[in-house]
């Protein structure tokens, strides 16, 4: 073969690459400008991995009669960075419950999946879990697309799942149990507390998919029943990491509060990039209601003291429960792990399923649901109560300030625990966001 | 006016990150025509090397703001990165020469091999560098600009990068041969020079760039297993953009790409301005399709 001939094969080769990789290019942006993916960009880069399918059986082994339940969390992928805690929690609420002697007498065998950080693969394995290893009830997802990828899939099979996160309300499902909070209990309460401080000029800063978008259309509305606006507001995609001109423009509307709801490593570098362009949180103080002790470890601590979270639950929360949670966790997986907010919700939604079983004295879903009504725990964070029908939890808002050494100071709290609102039906300022939902 | 000169700033700013991320792409992609998609990972590489050396150093020290150990980390970063570039080379890509859409599915499985080895060893959560101090500050210009320390060093980094590039290529007997072969293969190979090394040299010369890369991003952004997947598109844009084997191309490429995304982005929003630079990008290689600069025909 001549060389002026390779030359030209190559050259044509490659100007189509380029077209196919910028097309590519163009792709993803867009891809990430609209709303589905619901976690740090390129998940396709996850999907790949290995799907682990670990059996685990529980010790009593001569017990002829286990319960098989479900755990379904991306363990691989770029959602494992939050997950992995999570399943982590629920694990050790298993293993609490089978050392004390099981449910209803029965020992509980879990079935692990991983939902790889791809959509489709969560509901692949939900129905894998559901249909072939006939579990009684899954705890499992993170991101808002996980879970309304499996959501169809449970109630076509009539299977259960607890659903661990904090996420943007409006959504009921006859076959999920939400034991994170909604909108009523983090968001709404987390602006009242502000306009309560006398801010008045809200800077919107959030990552482009549903849950910034559903939230801040929430809090725009929340602002206009007080009679003010936003003085911006901003969305940037998932896994941008690049916030200096993001900076320039918070800087130009000069608000007192940036309300912060970006998700994944954007955080690590907004906080830095904002420490380094000299804005301290006593000149601009965040709040950020998806930043919690395991994001902070990533962010650095440094990068973001004084700056303020809201959440139901921190590692600092002062109940006995929690001093017990802590320890434990601690001493199953190292010194040097934290709890968070959605851990401890893996973790207390394994006790709220054990007890609805043992009011219903059955597996079955619908005996368990009809037994959940009403049904309270002592969680970690607080009471918490199952709702008699929108099968949300009641647990106490609380807001924090990031301490030097990562931990959280809770500097407020709602008291008692606020009954969950996901339609938020209760406030006269939200009427229309129910239709808006459907 | 300090808007503008700050946004000035930014933009160049992006510019340099664009650059770093993108000089070792230029080589591998550039001179070599390996699409190579684990570039990404070569960068994370680079950044948990730095984060690594940093826990050592910590370790032995008990002071983790060490200006020293982060000086010591560029070149470690370099090291380690070009050193799984060789590795990567000598035993996947060289079978794919002459094959570059093989080369990239190759490569993009070695990405997600490496990803979930950085997870195995580092855990899934992000880890964190602590910057030196002398790199925490802000330079005041004037009241109302402020140009952090760290953006300012990046750019340094990525001008003594081009530095020792331009050295290497055109003023040492392996940058020579390196021009050479990628010139013209097989009458460099019929002159007596061994093409086997000079490719897992240049290979490997991509990905050391790219670990540099590495360590200067955990300065300003998240250190975690998929960190390279941010960074990726980005590079293959601006080389794209810049022309293939185009040194000056791609330099040319990061600064357009970097001002003109600021400006976009200040004007818009962070999303319609990528999105408005991905359209101009792909409008523009309509008009030409070899780049902004063109390898002249032989």
């Amino acid at each position: 073969m001549s060389v002026p001939y390779l030359s030209k094969a190559l050259g044509s080769l490659t100007s189509n690459t380029l077209k196919l990789l910028a097309g590519l290019g163009l792709i993803l942006a867009v891809a990430c400008g609209s709303e589905a993916p619901a976690a740090p960009a390129s998940a396709p880069q996850g999907s790949a991995a290995p799907a682990a399918a670990a059996v685990e059986s529980a010790p009593a082994a001569e017990e002829p009669e286990t319960i098989k339940v479900g755990i379904l969390h991306s363990l691989s992928g770029t959602m494992s960075i939050s997950e992995t805690a999570v399943h982590d929690a629920e694990l050790l609420a298993i293993d609490e419950i089978n050392a004390a002697g099981g449910v209803m007498g029965k020992q509980l065998e879990v079935v692990i999946e991983d939902g790889a950080s791809d959509w489709p693969t969560f509901a692949e394995k939900a129905r894998k879990l559901l249909q072939e290893d006939q579990v009684a009830v899954v705890f499992g997802g993170w991101t808002s697309a996980s879970r309304k990828a499996m959501l169809p899939v449970f109630e076509a099979n009539d299977g259960l799942l607890f659903y661990p996160v904090q996420y943007e309300g409006l959504e009921t499902s006859p076959n999920i149990f939400y034991t994170g909070a909604t909108t009523n209990q983090q968001i709404v309460p987390a602006v009242e507390y502000l306009l309560n401080e006398g801010k008045t000029k809200f800077y919107l800063l959030g990552s482009d998919y549903v849950f910034p978008r559903t939230s801040n259309l929430i809090i725009n509305k929340q602002l206009e029943a007080a009679g003010l606006e936003a003085v911006g507001e901003e969305y940037t995609p998932l896994g941008h990491t690049e916030y200096s001109t993001v900076i320039s423009k918070i800087r130009a509307a000069d608000p007192d509060i940036v309300f912060n709801t970006l998700n994944g490593d954007s955080n690590v570098a907004f906080f830095k990039q904002l420490r380094d362009a000299g804005i301290s949180a006593e000149d601009l103080p965040t709040i950020s209601v998806s930043v919690a002790e395991e994001e902070i470890t990533g962010i650095g601590a440094d990068n973001i003291t004084d700056h303020l979270v809201a959440w139901n639950y921190f590692q600092t929360t002062d109940t006995p429960e929690n001093a017990k949670f802590v320890q434990a966790f601690q001493a199953k997986y190292g010194e040097n792990r934290v709890t968070d907010d959605p851990i401890e919700a893996g973790y207390f939604g394994v006790y709220l399923w054990k007890a609805a079983v043992e009011k219903a004295g059955s597996t079955d879903v619908a005996a368990v649901k009809e037994a959940a009504k009403g049904i309270t725990f002592a969680a970690p964070g607080g009471m918490v109560t199952i709702h008699n029908e929108n099968q949300h939890v009641s647990k106490t808002v609380r807001i924090g300030k990031v301490r030097g050494d990562g931990q959280i100071d809770e500097i407020w709290n709602s008291g008692a625990p606020v009954s969950p609102d996901p339609y938020l039906d209760s406030y006269e300022w939200a009427s229309g966001l129910r239709e808006l939902a459907q | 006016m300090e808007v503008w000169a700050s946004q000035l700033f930014n933009g160049l700013s992006l510019s340099s990150i664009l650059l770093l991320t993108a000089l070792g792409l230029a080589l591998s992609f550039g001179l070599m025509n390996v699409i190579n998609l684990a570039h990404g990972e070569f960068i994370m590489i680079g950044a948990y090397t730095t984060y690594a050396l940093q826990q050592v150093a910590t370790h032995y020290t008990g002071d983790p703001q060490s200006g020293i150990t982060f000086l010591v980390a560029i070149p470690a970063s370099f090291i380690m990165a070009a050193a799984a570039g060789y590795l990567v080379e000598v035993s996947v890509i060289r079978f794919l020469y002459r094959r570059p859409l093989d080369t990239l599915l190759a490569t993009w499985g070695v990405g997600l091999f490496l990803q979930q080895l950085a997870r195995s060893i580092f855990g899934a959560p992000n880890v964190q560098v602590v910057a030196p101090d002398w790199l925490s500050a802000t330079v005041s210009v004037t009241s109302g600009l402020l140009l952090p320390m760290k953006r300012i060093f990046i750019i340094g980094l990525v001008l003594a990068c081009l530095g020792s590039l331009y050295l290497y290529m055109y003023r040492s007997n392996e940058g020579r041969r390196m021009r050479g072969v990628m010139q013209n293969r097989e009458m460099a190979s019929s002159l007596g020079v061994s093409t086997r090394r000079v490719d897992s040299f240049t290979f490997a010369l991509g990905s050391g760039l790219a670990g540099v890369a590495g360590c200067a991003l955990t300065l300003i952004g998240p250190i975690g297993p998929s960190l390279g997947t941010f960074y990726i598109v980005d590079a293959f844009i601006v080389v794209i953009l810049g022309g293939l084997g185009q040194i000056p191309g791609t330099i040319m490429a990061a600064l357009i790409i970097g001002m003109v995304n600021t400006v976009f982005e200040f004007g818009t929003t962070a999303v319609v301005g990528k999105v408005l630079v991905f359209a101009m990008v792909i409008l523009f290689l309509q008009w030409k399709p070899a780049g902004l600069m063109r390898a002249r025909g032989r």
